[in-house]
């Protein structure tokens, strides 16, 4: 019985995953952090699935008016934050942009972001074939003082 | 030759006293920076435009911070544990005075910086001065920091330490970003309790 259904869960998970596979990029838990006014740049953070090994190449939004996509890395005490061209998005694996990591810069924002606020990103991303395609994402702000480690 | 021996004892006894009185060196999660070439005083302006020195915090003990409102993490994440601290300190949470000091001034104005600090809590204190003060400060206080151009603008590189200071202003703690709000809750504690001065 015990066997059976560890066989059937087996089985579950093989078909969810292939369903997974079938799709396009998934992202999930997109956010970005609320502002107060007169700051001019924030964080966008989320997680991204690709069914087949990709890149994140861009992110651009209409809230803002120049996008990056960052690294943060922190080495004997000292914060350092890098551009970097591109994210590796390895065929299956959850790839997270979260505080201490990747992330999104959302500079020269055009208006402040308040918690609750949906934020309309765009990705591109691109497959090892060179072809490239856009995803549409939809981020909640989260108040500025919401701690790092909401979930 | 039994008086002696209750002098000896006496003598023992004494030593035992004396070296209490110096309470052993306590244990902290952080960086225990008691006694080290710190000069944590500053002179540094206020949202409402006035000059603050450390001394105006005597008295208190001040969590300081060295960051930039555009910090997209890190720098929130130090103030979102700040707040955590003060609401887990309870009782205690009024002897904590929060202080964040601009490494990027230009960008860093006064109202910026009231509003910045206000959305964490409305006692937390954002400070700025011109870009010498501000690497003097920052070098009194061993805090590195560096401005990296990035795509169409620039960013910050710097330290990301909390500094404790205690009511008679002298350096004490270094609380690095890793460290959880509840171990630097512990370590504040134990440095409100401790009458280790060095």
């Amino acid at each position: 019985m015990t066997y059976l259904k560890t066989l059937l869960a087996t089985a579950l998970t093989v078909l969810s995953f292939s369903a997974i596979a079938q799709n396009t990029v998934k992202v999930t838990d997109a956010w970005v952090r609320a502002t107060v006014p007169q700051q001019k740049a924030t964080g966008a953070f989320m997680q991204i699935t690709a069914p087949k090994n990709m890149r994140l190449l861009e992110v651009r939004s209409t809230v803002a008016g120049v996008a990056e996509i960052h690294e943060m890395s922190t080495v004997d005490n000292m914060m350092r934050m890098r551009q970097v061209k591109e994210v590796p998005l390895p065929a299956g694996k959850a790839v997270e942009l979260q505080p201490g990591g990747y992330h999104v810069m959302l500079l020269e924002l055009k208006n402040q972001v308040k918690a609750g606020d949906k934020i309309p990103l765009t990705l591109v991303v691109e497959g090892e074939d060179k072809h490239r395609e856009t995803i549409e994402v939809t981020a909640v702000a989260r108040p500025l003082g919401s701690a790092a480690m909401s979930h | 030759m039994k008086r002696r021996l209750f002098l000896l004892a006496g003598t023992a006894g004494l030593l035992t006293l004396a070296a209490c009185e110096q309470e052993p060196k306590p244990h902290y999660n952080g960086l225990d920076l008691t006694g080290g070439d710190y000069k944590p005083d500053f002179k540094l302006s206020g949202p409402d435009g006035r000059v603050y020195t450390l001394a105006d915090f005597k008295g208190k003990y001040v969590m300081v911070f060295f960051g930039f409102t555009q910090c997209p993490d890190v720098c929130p994440t130090a103030l979102s544990r700040a707040v955590e601290i003060r609401q887990k300190l309870g009782l205690d949470a009024d002897k904590l005075q929060v202080i964040f000091i601009s490494i990027d001034p230009e960008r860093d104005t006064p109202a910026l910086l009231g509003e910045y600090m206000r959305a964490f809590d409305p006692s937390f204190l954002g400070l700025r001065t011109d870009p010498q003060n501000t690497a003097q400060t920052a070098f009194n206080y061993k805090v590195f920091y560096r401005r990296v151009p990035s795509g169409s603008s620039y960013t910050m590189d710097h330290t990301a330490i909390s500094y404790v200071i205690d009511p008679e202003g002298r350096m004490r703690l270094g609380l690095k970003h890793t460290l959880t709000g509840d171990e630097c809750v512990q370590d504040i504690k134990t440095l409100m309790k401790s009458k280790y001065t060095l």
